[in-house]
């Protein structure tokens, strides 16, 4: 079956950090919950939540010595936050579990197919 | 166009929303599609046209994918069965559906698609246009409209977009995305963006393709009876619009509805426009192209511009407004309140808009601002107006206007 990557797109002006721990506790179990549907739909591969940018580190091993640098690499707005793979039939299927994911963690969903090949 | 090619135009989408089902592949479908037209050209001038050209095509054009197809496995195994054999429509509950185009038009204006390439992709599957014309409709470069539409097939594939009729709550949404995207393509030709004023072929197109979406979900049970309606009403509101194309352009220069010579108008559109609000009425289920499609009709039951009901006119901007509440919809109420309860009651509703960046809006507050006297202010905003639109025979009628004031 097609697989899709559901990425987690973390708006920086959102800061979870600073939340109410009671609503940290609710996102943190709808997350729960929407993990166990996908998984009893039978339609989990894998899934992460990833620390803060701060926390990356970029490397270029393209030359003779790798370069390591202090990260993100992207200087893009959003931050990836964390990712599910899935199993889907179609777009739709995938649109609908994106809708679902995005609901559950209280951010944007990006939605890309798997390289079929 | 010849007998042949106006037959081929007729069929397309029939004949490739098929295909594309059996071959689960959009240019392959094309392609064999291509291929068959190639030898209708051959044949049907010497051996005349078959009874039924849709079923003729689909044979002939399903072998040559086949041949196609066969070629190409001994050139790449892995494609090809790939094509063949992926037939995802086949064991998926889609409900009464009998028709294909349906399916093949909810993927092309699929909301995954950016808005441009929905349009693009409808006309060139299910209108069958070609490249060039659909280039030539929007006034872009060919290469740049075969590119939009490459990509645009490219990511049905790689995404995955799925080839059938939503089910469900999705239902009632999709249809309202692909009714826009008729409606935009309508629009496009009814009142150009461009520079060109009226594309009578987008008109055409935009109304043969809305009878197609008729046809194919007429038959549809709920929820498809739900938005039913809308398909008439745009349907409806389409030909009553269309049916005053004959009188919309004097010499270059719009001429609006009030000065229109209404024995120009198309007389059958507007017998069948009337007919298909009168049904939609008895259907009971009001929605936004139907109420415009209503208003539509009380203009042209009028059989003079003096002789309109505009108490009517209005109450059906007052149930659109309730529906769907806009500044676009505020500022056609207030062009009736205008003939109801007079300029200045329409000014101050058109004044408390946020449209100043829309040249309808100033060449409506200019209309207002002339019949009240108040010619400084109104040839200003007729500068606005002119301004704001690219429309060639707009801007001669704002011109023309604006020279008359005072």
């Amino acid at each position: 079956m097609p697989k899709y990557m559901l990425s987690v797109l973390n708006d920086p002006a959102v800061d979870f950090a600073s939340l109410p721990e009671e609503e940290l506790k609710q996102i943190g179990a709808d997350v729960d919950a929407f993990n166990d549907i996908v998984r009893e739909a039978g339609k989990w591969v894998f899934a992460g939540g990833l620390e803060s940018i701060e926390a990356a580190t970029v490397v270029d091993g393209r030359g003779e010595s790798p370069v390591i640098t202090d990260g993100p690499f992207s200087e893009s707005k959003e931050y990836l936050g964390g990712f599910w793979i899935i199993e889907a039939t179609d777009l739709d299927e995938a649109l609908d579990w994106a809708t679902r994911g995005s609901k559950a963690c209280r951010a944007i969903v990006e939605v890309r197919p798997f390289d079929a090949a | 166009m010849t007998s042949v090619e106006e037959v081929f135009r007729a069929e397309y989408g029939r004949v490739v929303a098929g295909l594309v089902r059996r071959f689960g592949d959009i240019d392959v479908a094309e392609e064999a599609l291509a291929d068959a037209l190639v030898t209708a050209l051959e044949r049907w001038p010497r051996d005349g046209v078959p009874p039924n050209p849709a079923a003729w095509l689909t044979r002939v054009a399903g072998n040559k994918a086949i041949d196609r197809l066969r070629r190409e496995k001994v050139r790449d195994e892995k494609y090809a069965e790939a094509a063949m054999l992926q037939d995802n429509t086949a064991a998926e509950p889609t409900g009464p559906v009998t028709d294909d185009r349906l399916r093949l038009i909810f993927t092309c204006c699929h909301p995954a698609l950016a808005p441009e390439n929905r349009i693009a992709l409808t006309l060139r599957l299910l209108g069958g246009l070609t490249v060039a014309e659909i280039a030539h409709a929007f006034l872009v470069p060919e290469t740049t409209m075969a590119q939009r539409i490459t990509r645009a097939k490219a990511k049905i594939k790689q995404a995955r977009i799925p080839y059938r009729v939503p089910m469900g709550d999705d239902l009632p949404n999709r249809m309202a995305g692909v009714l826009a995207v008729l409606y935009l393509i309508f629009n496009e030709g009814y009142l150009s963006t461009t520079a060109a004023s009226v594309r009578e072929d987008l008109c055409t197109e935009a109304i043969r393709l809305t009878r197609q979406l008729h046809e194919a979900s007429a038959y549809l049970g709920p929820p498809m009876d739900q938005t039913q309606p809308e398909v008439l009403g745009l349907l409806a509101l389409m030909l009553l619009l269309d049916a005053r194309r004959p009188a919309r352009l004097r010499d270059g220069v719009l001429v609006t509805l009030p000065d229109q010579d209404r024995s120009a108008w198309n007389s059958d559109q507007i017998e069948e426009g009337h007919a298909l609000v009168r049904q939609c009425l008895a259907l009971n289920r009001p929605g936004p192209y139907q109420i415009q499609a209503a208003i539509n009709a009380v203009h042209t039951d009028a059989p003079d511009a003096s002789s309109v009901d505009w108490s009517q006119v209005v109450a059906l901007y007052d149930q659109l407004a309730a529906l769907t509440p806009s500044p676009i919809v505020a500022l056609n109420r207030a062009v009736a309140v205008a003939e109801l309860d007079g300029p200045q009651v329409a000014l101050a509703i058109v004044d408390d808009l946020d449209l100043g960046s829309y040249h309808a809006f100033q060449a409506t507050r200019a209309e207002l601002l002339r019949r009240l006297g108040r010619y400084d202010e109104a040839r200003e905003a007729y500068d606005q107006a002119i301004a704001l639109t690219e429309n060639e025979a707009e801007r001669a009628w704002l011109a023309g206007r604006q020279a008359s004031c005072g």
